[in-house]
């Protein structure tokens, strides 16, 4: 190793760092998971939620993991006592701090239909939560065994923004963690929200506390996919589908050229909402309004199913085998009068590499011309 | 496309996308990026909000992206190639480009200084309307940059002197040495996902896949011998730009197109229909039933990309996996399963497993993709060439030495575009797209946010102009060219310079196309889309 080298110790393992690196990324890199909720990679370091707190040995209070450097012979304890007792507070007093009801007084139920039983029972027209199952919050509450009933819960101080076509925004379960802030101002850089009022009127903002419909959100989506509650929603995925419910697939996007990696989350046949996928090249998670929301399209009513055949100014459906019967014997006819020269085939920067490999055989090869493009000119 | 080869040997973007933050400065033409590449953009505005880097914008409309620059050019539309050759003539002419590069590297650099000498920034004002002191400040910022790196899109390439764009910032990045380098380079966004992947298959008219030549024998009987046929065509193929025409006048009787929009894509869009219509038979393989697809004879159902296997290859040449999420509707087909069963009935069958095997054979005879297999590209992609298994992919082109050998300086003198703002039209028209849309609007329209987002056409235009013309903003407009008009809603926007209007071509019903020229680039036969003549007049 180079002389720059260095170590330290956390939980008893002696790890080396180089300078600069935190004690979170110190940690992360060699397996041992420090619980983050504010923390957003690629992003400068908030120290926000303060749930990434670690002891270090001879320090006075408590460090936030994320943004503390590592430094030489420090001895870092990630799970010890005084370390849990404050990420269980840190939890007790976010699950107050809005409408946290997945986890109302005294139940830990892990089941949705106790979840959905509890919130019948307890009346009022409390809708669930779109995040139930795959939030973060709730995660580490059940993590470390945390249940909402030690602090009166604040009721919600605003109400829930919803004036556009894809984002949800319900300020009732956000925990002010910045992630969205972040993911608008660091990652994607349009500069469309902020923390906007102080204190206990602390609220994510657009455009001087407009709907995203009137500032300059261009819904990219990024904000929903950093935030770790369920605050930031798809508007068309919370009925759809709850986390969990899906399977995800791999893939790159059918839009432009960037070829961002998505997953596509199915249920039952059906693309219910898109990811873009954490870490991975050349988007490193980011999409834009096409590629998260665009994807319709897939399952529209007006997708073609069967082959058409033309009659007078109309179409009718036909079998494959009458369709390729019809296009083999007219474009026979058309070489054998005409030559291949008068034959040319249009293949397409939609399809893939294997289709389009496929085609120019297929023109070369089979229908013996080289009259093959695609409308990469257009 | 071709200017690039020209110059380097090879068409595509020569460095990757995470290696644009490495960039000291960026000059962006001809790109917009935030609604057409918004995740590339990103990569961009990170650089130059957060690290301090340096952005040159050069475009006709004041788009997002010029918000973030530390300077926004603005030509008139078409006079590419004058802006360009004034930059290098201050670079040349202050002794700021990098000698050492130029005699190792390039070839042609005296004719080319020859060329420069006629483009001083005060002649070149006159034509481009780009105050001479601002563009030779761009000039020394572009080269005294330890890292520079050209980004452009249509805006440079869909012009009659297209080629001649693309071959300018060639010679002005070599200019500089800024190549073959990380943050450097010469990078073409591509508009669609698969552009680069069709291109590398050998859609093409005349090459095989890896751009190997059709006009090549030795190319012509290895293809042959894999693909088990006695002989191939030997005729030159003609392009999409060239086979309307030939439908129109007859000599093209049959067309077979897959995926593809032309009847609201193409330039001249009048001129596209009355082609289709002469065709003897047209057969139209599509997703739904697109304007295109209601000209054919027949038409069969296909699949999209969320319900079959396969690969694209991206804007920065790295190949990824597609995957199957969902089960086609109905009867539909994944493409290459339409050929195969219709290349069955006409004798010659073509027959793959899968689509796996169909990769297989592209590696067997495509050189540059010959050590990509879909399990080393499970997790990640690897950029092409990657010659063998064991090669890790080629991020970044012509490190060493141009894919060509020795760069190719072209001296261009500046050609202005087919037609010009005049009496009759008086101002220029340039076409695009918007944020929420793309294309033709086949996939996106079927999304109700994005419609809502971007429910019509409009055209763009200034506040000076639109007062100038009596018109108040939203109200309908005709918009007339010497090929056709349209109505749309007049839209008065900051983006727009005075003199320039611009329209979104995506919208079928108030197709910009009806208007645009249908003049082609003479090498790539790319139709000027971005500039034509227009006049605005109160809808009747």
């Amino acid at each position: 190793m180079s002389q720059q080298t260095q170590t330290l110790t956390i939980d008893g393992k002696e790890l080396e760092f180089t300078p600069g690196e935190t004690i979170l990324e110190v940690a992360r890199r060699n397996g041992i998971d420090i619980p983050t909720l504010c923390h957003l990679k690629r992003t400068a370091p908030t120290g926000a939620c303060r749930m990434c707190v670690v002891e270090v040995q001879g320090g006075r209070a408590l460090v936030a993991s994320c943004a503390m450097p590592a430094a030489p012979r420090m001895v870092v304890a990630t799970e010890s006592e005084k370390v849990i007792e404050a990420r269980k507070l840190i939890l007790q007093l976010l699950l107050a701090s809005g409408n946290h009801n997945c986890l109302v007084k005294g139940s830990d139920g892990k089941s949705y239909d106790d979840y959905l039983a509890r919130l019948r029972k307890a009346g009022g027209n409390v809708q669930p939560c779109p995040a139930w199952g795959g939030c973060r919050l709730q995660e580490l509450a059940w993590r470390y065994g945390v249940t909402g009933g030690r602090f009166s819960p604040t009721p919600p101080r605003y109400p829930i923004e919803d004036v556009n076509p894809f984002i949800v925004r319900d300020f009732g379960r956000c925990i002010l963690c910045g992630r969205c802030v972040q993911a608008c101002n660091e990652i994607q850089v349009n500069q469309a929200i902020h923390f906007g009022y102080r204190g206990a009127k602390a609220k994510i903002i657009a455009a001087g506390d407009r709907p995203y419909r009137e500032s300059d959100c261009v819904f990219c989506g990024e904000c929903v996919q950093a935030c770790p509650t369920g605050a930031l929603t798809e508007k068309d995925a919370r009925n759809a589908a709850r986390p969990g419910e899906t399977r995800r697939v791999r893939t790159t996007c059918a839009y432009c050229g960037v070829g961002c990696q998505q997953d596509l989350h199915v249920k039952d046949n059906r693309i219910v909402k898109v990811t873009g996928v954490e870490g991975a090249k050349p988007n490193l998670g980011s999409l834009c309004v096409k590629g998260r929301f665009g994807f319709d399209f897939v399952s529209s009513p007006e997708r073609l199913t069967r082959p058409l055949i033309r009659e007078g100014d109309s179409f009718r459906e036909a079998s494959w085998e009458e369709a390729l019967d019809l296009a083999a014997r007219r474009l026979t006819a058309i070489k054998e009068k005409s030559g291949p020269e008068s034959l040319g085939v249009l293949s397409s920067a939609r399809i893939t590499n294997e289709e389009n490999y496929v085609a120019q055989k297929f023109a070369r090869a089979v229908l013996e011309t080289n009259h093959i493009d695609h409308c990469a000119r257009l | 496309m071709a200017g690039l080869a020209a110059s380097f040997g090879s068409g595509a973007m020569t460095n990757t996308i995470g290696d644009l933050e490495e960039a000291d400065l960026f000059l962006v033409t001809g790109s917009n990026t935030t609604e057409t590449h918004p995740v590339i953009s990103t990569f961009i505005k990170r650089a130059v909000v957060l690290q301090g880097k340096k952005l040159i914008v050069v475009d006709p409309r004041r788009i997002v992206i010029a918000r973030y620059a530390e300077r926004w050019l603005r030509p008139r539309p078409g006079t590419d190639v004058a802006w360009l050759n004034g930059m290098m003539h201050v670079i040349v002419a202050e002794g700021l480009y990098n000698r050492e590069f130029v005699e190792a590297r390039t070839a042609g650099f005296e004719a080319l200084q020859k060329t420069l000498e006629a483009y001083s920034p005060a002649a070149v004002e006159k034509i481009t309307g780009i105050p001479a002191a601002e563009l030779a400040e761009a000039a020394r910022l572009y080269a005294r940059a330890g890292r520079a790196s050209i980004v452009y899109c249509m805006g440079i390439t869909q012009h009659t002197t297209g080629t001649d764009n693309v071959k300018s910032l060639a010679n002005l990045a070599m200019l500089c040495g800024h190549i073959g380098k990380p943050g450097t380079g010469v990078n073409p966004l591509r508009g669609q996902n698969n552009v680069q992947g069709a291109c590398d298959m050998g859609a093409l008219p005349d090459v095989f896949s890896g751009y190997q030549k059709v006009a090549d024998e030795n190319a012509r009987k290895k293809m042959a011998a894999a693909w088990g046929v006695g002989r191939l065509p030997t005729f030159a193929g003609m392009k999409v730009t060239e086979m309307m025409p030939a439908a129109l006048a007859g000599k093209l009787k049959g067309l077979y197109i897959i995926g593809e929009n032309p009847a609201v894509s193409d330039a001249d869009l009048g001129h596209v229909e009355k082609s289709l219509r002469r065709l003897e038979f047209l057969v139209v393989q599509d997703i739904f039933l697109t304007e295109t697809a209601k000209l054919a004879h027949v038409v069969f159902p296909s699949a999209c990309f969320a319900e079959k296997e396969g690969t694209f290859s991206n804007t920065e040449r790295r190949v990824q996996r597609v995957r199957k999420a969902v089960e086609p509707p109905g009867e539909a087909r994944a493409d290459w399963k339409i050929l195969c069963d219709l290349a069955a009935r006409l004798g010659r069958p073509l027959a793959y497993a899968d689509e796996r095997a169909i990769f297989e054979e592209i590696r067997a005879v495509t050189p540059s993709y010959a050590g990509i297999t879909y399990a080393r590209i499970e997790e990640e992609g690897l950029h092409w060439p990657c010659p063998n298994e064991e090669h890790p992919g080629t991020p970044i082109l012509h490190r060493e030495q141009f894919t060509i050998g020795k760069g190719v300086f072209h001296a261009i003198d500046y050609r202005p575009p087919a037609e010009e703002a005049d009496a009759d039209y008086p101002l220029f028209l340039t076409t695009g797209r918007v944020l929420p849309q793309y294309h033709t609007r086949t996939m996106t329209g079927q999304t109700e946010g994005l419609n809502e987002l971007a429910p019509e056409s409009f055209v763009e235009i200034s506040l000076e102009d639109a007062r100038a013309l009596g018109f108040d903003d939203g109200c309908l407009v005709r918009v007339a060219s010497r090929r056709g008009s349209i109505t749309v809603r007049l839209k008065v926007s900051p983006n727009a310079v005075q003199g320039t209007v611009f329209i979104p071509f995506h919208y079928a019903q108030a197709a910009a196309n009806r208007l645009t020229n249908a003049a082609l680039d003479p090498v790539c036969g790319i139709p000027e889309f971005k500039v034509c003549a227009v006049r605005l007049e109160k809808a009747a």
